[in-house]
Parts: structure tokens; C-alpha cells; sequence
């Protein structure tokens, strides 16, 4: 594959990078990222993913835009308010970069769609972007057991945190959270609010380890936990050890199927956006 | 004696144990808690067993579910 005019224009400060250069960009042309919720954390990841020139982005949502979404949802506009998101995504992300493919699965991930939906085009990274914790531990779970690498994403009022899981090397997000907080037992935004840029922040987090990932550079957040405090404006980079108990990526795993985890009940959605 | 919580410096007028440390910092439903003492995961059935020693370095790691659950319909 060689570079027309117009790309060599377009990714030019990447390729002066020399840690990308032509053939990191090459990488990532061919790069398959799979973004799982196109809310507040998927928006930003996508729209910096299509940017950047990920080949193939896929989108996974069942929900439509709603007026509520566009304080933080930057990949959706005023006019699209009831559209589908995954088309609205898929709208932006094509007016963006006419080299993304984008793959929609305009659907709600459960344990009978999400190793299906990985699998279909063999996706290198995944990003949760999701807002619950049935759909959570339902991508760690699925990721752990079909051995991708995925980032894991959550804000709150003025606070996020983000972890990266590589298969093999370190720990997952369940070594770490063990199991779903019963439902209701934990706050959502819905109840306690988040800051509109939270997305933007963590999610722009998560889009660089899947670049980095891609281009096989540099240190991701694999064994660490990063917590940020837009009040304070404090990043903290906590390091995580593997649970060697771990139900589903030890060698102690009694895991070997996907679980659908009850929603709490203000959300009976079974898979939304962050 | 001080301990380190979240990387901020605590001092402790006695000897504590975890389940009393996250009432003393007012931890937000603190039966949904991870608790990290240096770099080792403790189990939440411990925590009353596990008494806090000088220096230690103790994270609390919070559930972060992001997300804004939009409208229901």
C-alpha cells in the first residue's frame, strides 16, 4: 500500500514523528479498532481514532442521540438528536476521514452477541466506552477469554480512571473489581452528574493506548490503574498486581462463560454510553 | 504513626485497622471498595483483621462506571 498526496498531506505530523514515520502510519491505516458505547468516552476515542487514520473503526450502540447526550457527546450535533448513534458516529467519522471504514453494529452487547461481534473483523484493540457495570465486566470477560487487549474507561462528576489489559501481561479489570457492584449499590452519572470534558480526557486516554498499541510504542497502562481529579487536577498512576485468585484470567479461572450481569434498575438498558 | 491513603500523607493517633480507616476518610460506601495495601490486593473479608502499620501505603480503588444512563425510553 502506498500513500496517495493527499494522505502523505494529511498524516504528515505523524509521519515526521519518528516513532510512527510511513510505516507506523501504514500500521494504523490497517489498524481495527473496536469502540464499544459512543457516549461520552467513545465520541472522543472515535473521532481522535478516525483522525489519526484507523482503518476500521467499529461501533457498537443501541441507543439514539438525545438532547442530554450533546453536553459531552462530541461525535453527535444538534441535528441528530434521535438518530441512531451508531449512524450519527458513522456520519461524523466519514465527513472526518474518508480512509475510516466504519462498521456498525447498532445493538446492545450481551454474552450472545460480544465475542461475535469482536470476532467479525478480527478487531486488534477494544475500547469500552459504556457506562455500566454489567457491560463491563462483560467486555473484560470477553476480551480475557478471546485473548484481545482493551482499555477500560470510567468517569464520574469530576473523576475518572482508566486501565489497559493486555493478554498475559498483567492484570484484568476483574482481578482488580472482582465482581459487578450489585445494582444500585453505585452511583451513575445519571444520579451524580459528570463534568462534560470527563469523556474527552479519559476517552482521549484511551484512544492513545490503542494507537500506541497499534504501533507497538512505548509503555501502556497494563498493571496500573490511572485515576484523574479534574478538581484538583491530579493524576495518580496506581500500580495493580494480578490477582493470582482471578475467576477469569487466572490460572485459577473458574470462568469459562460470558455472564449477563442484572442492570441496576434506574437502567434497563443492557448496554448504554458513558 | 502516618500512613499514605491515595497518596495523600494520614497520620493516626492509634492503631487502626482497614475497616475503620475508610469510616475515618468518609470512603463512600465502603462495602464496594478495592483496597491495595503496598501493592498487595486485600480481601474485603479482612479488612477488620488487617491493622494499618507505619509507612504503609494504602490505595482505595473506586467502581467508575462513567457513564451517564440517559433517559429510559
Amino acid at each position: 500500500m502506498s500513500f496517495s498526496n493527499d494522505q502523505l498531506e494529511r498524516y504528515s505530523r505523524h509521519i515526521i514523528l519518528k516513532e510512527i514515520g510511513a510505516k507506523g502510519q501504514k500500521k494504523l491505516l490497517n489498524g481495527k479498532v473496536l469502540i464499544i458505547g459512543t457516549g461520552g468516552l467513545g465520541a472522543p476515542a472515535a473521532m481522535y481514532l478516525a483522525a489519526a487514520g484507523v482503518g476500521t473503526i467499529g461501533l457498537v450502540d443501541n441507543d439514539a442521540v438525545d438532547l442530554s447526550n450533546l453536553q459531552r457527546q462530541i461525535i453527535h450535533q444538534t441535528k441528530d438528536v434521535g438518530k441512531p448513534k451508531v449512524i450519527s458516529g458513522a456520519e461524523t467519522i466519514n465527513e472526518m476521514n474518508p480512509d475510516v471504514k466504519v462498521v456498525t453494529y447498532q445493538e446492545w452487547v450481551s454474552a450472545s452477541n460480544i465475542l461475535d461481534i469482536i470476532r467479525d473483523k478480527d478487531y486488534d484493540f477494544i475500547i469500552d466506552g459504556t457506562d455500566n457495570f454489567p457491560a463491563k465486566f462483560l467486555i473484560n470477560d470477553a476480551c480475557v477469554l478471546s485473548k484481545k487487549p482493551f482499555s477500560h474507561g470510567g468517569i464520574i462528576r469530576f473523576q475518572g480512571q482508566t486501565m489497559t489489559y493486555l493478554p498475559g501481561n498483567g492484570p484484568c479489570y476483574r482481578c482488580v473489581f472482582l465482581d459487578p457492584p450489585p445494582a444500585d449499590a453505585v452511583p451513575t452519572c445519571r444520579q451524580a452528574g459528570v463534568l462534560g470534558v470527563m469523556g474527552g480526557i479519559i476517552g482521549t486516554i484511551q484512544a492513545t493506548e490503542a494507537l500506541k498499541y497499534i504501533l507497538g510504542i512505548g509503555e501502556l497502562l497494563n498493571g496500573y490503574l490511572l485515576t484523574f481529579n479534574a478538581l484538583t487536577m491530579e493524576f495518580r498512576k496506581v500500580k495493580l498486581p494480578v490477582n493470582t485468585n482471578c475467576k477469569v484470567c487466572s490460572d485459577k479461572a473458574t470462568m469459562k462463560e460470558l455472564i449477563d450481569y442484572e442492570q441496576a434498575a434506574c437502567d434497563m438498558k443492557p448496554s448504554s454510553q458513558a | 504513626m502516618n500512613i499514605n491513603v491515595n497518596g495523600k500523607k494520614v497520620t493516626l493517633e492509634k492503631e487502626i485497622n482497614i475497616k475503620e480507616l475508610l469510616i475515618l476518610q468518609k470512603v463512600e460506601m465502603p462495602d464496594y471498595v478495592t483496597v491495595q495495601i503496598n501493592e498487595e490486593l486485600i480481601d474485603q473479608e479482612k479488612f477488620d483483621l488487617t491493622t494499618l502499620k507505619d509507612n504503609d501505603a494504602v490505595e482505595f480503588l473506586y467502581f467508575m462506571g462513567g457513564g451517564c444512563i440517559e433517559s429510559m425510553g
